[in-house]
């Protein structure tokens, strides 16, 4: 099995070192279907791969800009956090990003996809969603099914045959510990088993990006511990790139390689953990590590 | 009172016809115009289209429009309905027209309400899980809205039972015209009275196994 690991240093000191792309017809929006994800100008021998990148995303809701021009560029392999206070605007960031919004303006690429995701229809578009997991804060698991046939949906929808979709499934419960609970009914599962359930939902199709809103922020903290070191466990093994969208220091603190403060619709400060923990130079960094001490 | 019963079978059959053809009718017709109606309103389906916009609103207008006449004026509209599709205007098989008419509308809002009331985040999940638009109404909300669909049929077939009983009026026959014929115009109370109550078992019937059809789809979950 492919086996990804932490990504070293050098690339965590990449992320920070390497400026934002701008592509080359990005001021004027309409980006020609000849802008590819290989134009990236990164040199793969120096800066790790880009798994998902978004390029000046802007989304507004009748007067209220939510988001505004922001740009991201997440790492193959990484798990990257993006903070802020509820109304900064971040789900609406990762819900652009895992293609179930669409923005006003901006460019949204996922690896091995020649074209920007976000303007994708019909058959190429399912494929795109593919490429992506998302589990969200209230699990959003389907009442009508068990956990098995919540797990088997999208398999179902990827016309799977039905033997294959039970072998995968029994995979993914053993994947997310949940090798016993395939015939409960979602509803009288746990919130920790449910978030599991839709975390192995989320992975069926082999994605190679997990992006989560809030995915622990309706659990205990013991239970949440225990999810985020399973994503963790579960990027290492899979070579999942994560995105996680939180309130919660504690978040970024147990699992994140890398985090973006957002505030207002923007990115107020983002580099490594670690260092943004050391060295807050943003009003909004510093609010979080304060609120942090107190947990 | 054993005449009186004897005097029921016919008129019993005749309603039990009644209800299961225009509830099948209905089921089938009021069940895909609610789709509709759903998909036509909802952001995630066709809602952010303008064509679709304005297309519910045309439909909206013309199942208010349907659900505003009286039955029994609509009983008579519909006559030439009738004629062309069963051949007859007159009679019980005539009857079930109307009464399918007047069910498709009302079964048609209970549909896109109960689809309306699943979850949106549910329906973004199963986006998520890259499933095309049909896959998601009928893997997804359907189940999802199963027990209230089956509340909501219970519905529609009690508010048929009390249709069909104009249904006298052109000739369909049924319990409510029994009833009328017998107990109010011969002055037959006794025969009134076995009509009655029947029309008030089937109606406990209806509603009793309704709630146990849905109380059990929750209970699995």
């Amino acid at each position: 099995m492919f086996h990804a690991g932490r990504p070293e240093e050098a690339a965590n000191q990449a992320l920070i070192a390497h400026p934002p792309y701008q592509a080359p017809l990005a001021g004027d929006r309409t980006m020609p279907s000849g802008a590819v994800f290989q134009d990236i100008p990164v040199s793969a021998s120096i800066f790790p791969r880009t798994a998902l990148r978004l390029d000046a995303i802007s989304k507004a809701f009748g007067s209220h800009t939510v988001l505004d021009e922001i740009s991201l560029n997440v790492p193959k392999g990484q798990i990257h956090g993006i903070i802020g206070k509820s109304g900064a605007g971040k789900t609406t960031l990762i819900r652009i990003a895992g293609l179930l919004d669409k923005p006003d303006r901006g460019s949204v690429f996922f690896e091995g996809i020649n074209a920007p995701v976000h303007e994708l229809r019909g058959q190429e578009l399912l494929e795109a969603r593919r490429k992506v997991g998302f589990i969200f804060q209230s699990f959003n698991l389907f009442a009508s099914r068990t956990a098995g046939e919540n797990i088997a949906f999208p398999l179902e929808a990827a016309g799977w045959p039905s033997a294959k979709i039970r072998a995968r499934v029994q995979e993914l419960l053993d994947l997310v510990g949940l090798a016993d609970k395939a015939d409960r009914p979602s509803s009288r599962l746990s919130g920790g088993e449910k978030q599991r359930v839709a975390i192995a939902r989320a992975l069926a199709n082999h994605p190679s990006i997990l992006l989560s809103d809030e995915a622990t922020s309706a659990l205990d903290p013991e239970t949440t511990r225990s999810v985020l070191d399973l994503i963790r466990n579960l990027r290492d093994m899979l070579g999942l790139t994560v995105v996680m969208v939180t309130h919660q220091m504690e978040v970024v603190r147990r699992i994140c390689d890398s985090v973006s403060v957002i505030a207002s619709g923007s990115i107020v400060e983002e580099g490594l953990v670690s260092e943004i923990f050391a060295h807050p130079r943003s009003a909004a960094a510093k609010a979080f590590l304060k609120e942090g001490q107190h947990e | 009172m054993n005449e009186a019963l004897s005097l029921l079978a016919k008129p019993l059959g005749e309603t039990l016809l009644m209800i299961a053809a225009s509830t099948l009718i209905a089921g089938i017709l009021g069940g895909l115009v609610g789709i509709f109606l759903f998909a036509l309103s909802n952001d995630r389906f066709a809602g952010k289209h303008r064509g679709a916009r304005f297309a519910k609103r045309l439909a909206d207008r013309a199942i208010n429009m349907l659900r505003s006449f009286p039955y029994i004026i609509l009983m008579v509209l519909v006559l030439p309905l009738s004629r062309l599709i069963v051949g007859t205007s007159l009679g019980t098989l005539a009857a079930i027209v109307p009464l399918s008419v007047a069910a498709i509308p009302f079964l048609a809002r209970i549909v896109e309400s109960a689809l309306s009331e699943v979850d949106s985040g549910v329906i973004d999940a199963a986006i998520s899980c890259a499933a095309s638009k049909t896959r998601i109404l009928f893997a997804i909300l359907i189940p999802e809205a199963l027990p209230s669909l089956v509340s909501g049929l219970t519905l529609t077939m009690i508010s048929l039972l009390g249709y069909s009983a104009m249904a006298g009026v052109i000739g369909g026959g049924g319990l409510g015209d029994l009833a009328i014929r017998y107990g109010y115009q011969r002055f037959r109370g006794d025969v009134m009275a076995v009509a009655v109550v029947t029309i008030i078992i089937l109606v406990e019937l209806i509603q009793f196994s309704g709630t146990a059809i849905a109380r059990s789809i929750r209970a699995k979950r």
